[in-house]
């Protein structure tokens, strides 16, 4: 479960999250949705705990424990996962390098022994192949050359791959054509599960449509204006943010 | 701030025990007396039983240095080195010249094998079959031990230490000695001449591969002594050899001085490739202490179709003064430089290549990547020219920098000089950070920031690990690793 309690955050002294208050428990699928400029990606990153943002008060709890204490790496091996909005190349370093570092050390901090290399290669092909990832991809440097889609259904690979927590989806919709867009919600349906819930940021109903979520947030001036179940996207489809935005300003 | 200190600490922490090859042997071994004049040389020589005429080569070349000024272009800073305040001499008392390495002092060879280096020829063939090599150890002045001669004998390969090969070869090492470098090419290769003690000596036979990848392991032990190896790699026509040479040294506070001199020469249609990886002591975070390496390494593609490649990977060193170069003079020729040099700490490194093209359709290759962290200063200094005879003459050049933190300092400087109007010349360049972002995206995959910047830099030096042999690679891959901990803020 992972709870936020009354975070505020800046960033260079101008304030970002004020009071923000968010739960998604165990196997919820939460929407957070909102205007541009409104918190939804450094909500993303202060959770991730990517430096440079300044946590003024508040806690980040997941399954009790708070995880602004840790650094990023920490976090991811708590079970933090960031697709991100736009994923990072990585020239000369083999997309398979990449999983097959970032998989052991996640097995080194569990106290498990590294994969062996067929078993992880099995693995990241099937994995690939159920996301449409084509092998030659694998070989390519992590990113490098990728189109818009390439990167996202990596992203989903490697979520796959790292089996978090609490995976957070930063915008994966923006840049995606309508089929990448499906391949792309079915690979997160797949991972949906008990012990696992999900953190969508999105600004449109549209991935609503493929990830269909438990809860709705509307996330405005830097807090959560509104809470409520799916209606609440399709009724921001019609009428906007204009009412948001207005309300808390 | 609190980050930027703790970065200086850890980097301070670290830098010292990160040099794992940083002990010394305790063995007792035989100087000459401190500094440097003729009966010193004559000493040197002497030592080595050698012939008049080599005995007069060295003195020549003393007499020469006397004459010359050490040279101050390279973007390097350093106190003044007292010349006569090093030993030009230091030998294990116990090495008399050892018939087998049965004769060897057990002390040595368990110095190799904290070094990870098996001189017993039956343990390597114990091991694994495929990864053979033939090793020279050379310790401070001497050479310690040279294996698998019977075998490469068979070959017809010529593969011993050189202070032996002015005895049983004289005829090669008159025609070939000085022959790329000469006497009086430049400061340290001068005083290289006047002094060398041991280091390498390889002849291919025309038309004979060798059988296996032949190796120089270069240690430096005692205190306050410089090492002047001399190597001398000979491919007769139609040959091929590989080649790789590595370097360590003890820690010591004071700085110790290294010049070597390499020559290759490549007749017509034979191959060398010559490795290095070089792990000399960089001095600690303040900059205290690392060896001066200033050297002289050159190949001459003396044949047509003659082919030269070097491949560097330099992590160690205070100070780096370093420049393998090719002359490509015969026809149809060929010559490849590529690099890795990586700085950190304090470490000073101006290093590149020269591609001097005389000979028609001659072309060339330079693949230079360098990386600076810490408070350190890398330059790449590189020469492409195409003589008015060299008709045909192509070159590319790749120049990569990559800066990890604020304090580093990169530069590149291309000096490109063409006679020939049918030259073709390409030099690419490119300087890049490693970003926050890169960094945050793999320590959010769960890699600490030491794995994601050895990741993010093997990514950035990888078309060069790839030149490097098998074997080397992987050690090369872990040394690069080692030389960035704690340079990450």
């Amino acid at each position: 479960m992972l709870e936020v309690k009354n975070l505020h955050v800046s960033v260079g002294g101008r304030k970002i999250l004020d009071g923000l208050n968010l739960t998604v428990k165990d196997g919820e699928v939460a929407a957070i949705m909102g205007p541009n400029g409104t918190g939804k990606s450094t909500l993303s990153y202060v959770i991730a705990g990517r430096e440079d943002y300044e946590v003024e008060e508040g806690e980040v709890l997941l399954d009790g424990v708070n995880i602004l204490e840790m650094d990023a790496t920490e976090r991811a091996n708590a079970g933090v996962f960031l697709a991100f909005q736009y994923p990072l190349e990585i020239p000369g370093v083999a997309t398979m390098t990449f999983l097959k570092a970032a998989l052991n050390a996640q097995a080194r901090a569990k106290g498990q022994g590294e994969l062996q290399t067929p078993e992880f290669m099995k693995k990241v092909r099937e994995a690939a192949q159920k996301l449409g990832v084509a092998q030659d991809m694998l070989k390519r440097p992590l990113n490098v050359g990728f189109s818009g889609g390439e990167k996202k259904r990596m992203e989903i690979l490697q979520m796959a791959l790292l089996q978090p927590k609490i995976g957070i989806l930063d915008e994966t919709d923006s840049g995606l054509d309508i089929d990448a867009l499906r391949i792309v919600a079915d690979g997160v349906n797949a991972l949906r599960a008990q012990d696992r819930s999900f953190l969508v940021i999105t600004h449109y109903q549209r991935l609503l449509d493929y990830i269909k979520p438990d809860t709705v947030h509307v996330m405005a001036r830097g807090k959560i204006a509104r809470t409520g179940g799916p209606e609440l996207a399709l009724e921001l489809e019609k009428s906007g943010y204009a009412a948001f935005t207005g309300e808390a300003a | 701030m609190a980050a930027v200190k703790e970065t200086v600490d850890r980097v301070k922490a670290i830098d010292v025990d990160a040099y794992k090859y940083g002990f010394v042997t305790d063995i007792e071994s035989e100087k000459a007396p401190k500094g440097l004049n003729e009966d010193i040389v004559r000493f040197i020589s002497a030592k080595k039983n050698e012939p008049e005429w080599m005995t007069e080569w060295r003195l020549d070349a003393y007499r020469r240095w006397l004459t010359m000024d050490e040279p101050t272009w390279a973007r390097v800073e350093y106190p003044k080195i007292d010349f006569q305040d090093l030993y030009y001499y230091a030998a294990p008392k116990s090495m008399a010249g050892p018939k087998s390495l049965d004769e060897v002092d057990p002390e040595l060879l368990r110095t190799y094998e904290k070094l990870g280096i098996p001189l017993r020829e039956q343990e390597i063939l114990a091991g694994v079959q495929n990864s053979r090599v033939a090793v020279d150890a050379v310790f401070d002045s001497v050479s310690v031990a040279t294996t698998f001669r019977a075998e490469l004998a068979k070959a017809g390969v010529i593969f011993c230490p050189i202070s032996e090969a002015v005895h049983s070869h004289p005829e090669l090492v008159k025609k070939y000695l000085g022959s790329v470098v000469p006497v009086t090419d430049n400061y340290y290769a001068t005083l290289n001449s006047a002094v060398f003690s041991d280091g390498s000596f390889v002849y291919i036979p025309p038309g004979v591969r060798c059988p296996m990848e032949l190796s120089t392991y270069f240690r430096i032990n005692e205190r306050n002594t410089g090492q002047f190896e001399r190597t001398l790699i000979i491919a007769d026509a139609g040959s091929y050899v590989s080649y790789l040479e590595g370097c360590t040294a003890p820690q010591r506070d004071e700085n110790q001085l290294h010049a070597a001199v390499v020559e290759l020469i490549a007749h017509e249609d034979a191959e060398i490739k010559y490795s290095t990886v070089q792990n000399w002591f960089p001095g600690d975070a303040e900059g205290k202490g690392g060896i001066y390496n200033f050297v002289t390494k050159r190949g001459d593609c003396r044949g047509d179709r003659s082919k030269i490649s070097w491949t560097q990977v330099e992590t160690g060193s205070a100070i780096t003064w370093k420049y393998p170069s090719c002359i490509l003079r015969g026809d149809e020729s060929r010559g490849e430089f590529y690099s890795i040099a990586i700085s950190n700490g304090r470490q000073q490194v101006d290093s590149g290549t020269k591609m001097i093209h005389l000979g028609k359709n001659t072309t060339s290759r330079i693949i230079s990547k360098g990386i600076s962290a810490g408070r350190s200063n890398n330059t790449y200094r590189g020469q492409v020219s195409a003589h008015r005879k060299a008709t045909g003459a192509r070159n590319f050049t790749n120049c990569d920098s990559l800066l990890i933190g604020h304090d580093c300092g990169a530069h590149t400087v291309p000096y490109i000089e063409s006679k020939n109007a049918s030259a073709v010349f390409e030099h690419e360049a490119t300087t890049s950070k490693i970003s926050e972002d890169q960094l945050f995206y793999c320590t959010q995959r769960g890699l600490s920031e030491e794995e994601a910047t050895a990741l993010i830099v093997n990514g950035f030096v990888r078309d060069v690990l790839q030149q490097l042999p098998m074997e080397f690679a992987v050690e090369a891959q872990k040394l690069i690793a080692i030389s960035l901990e704690g340079s990450v803020g």
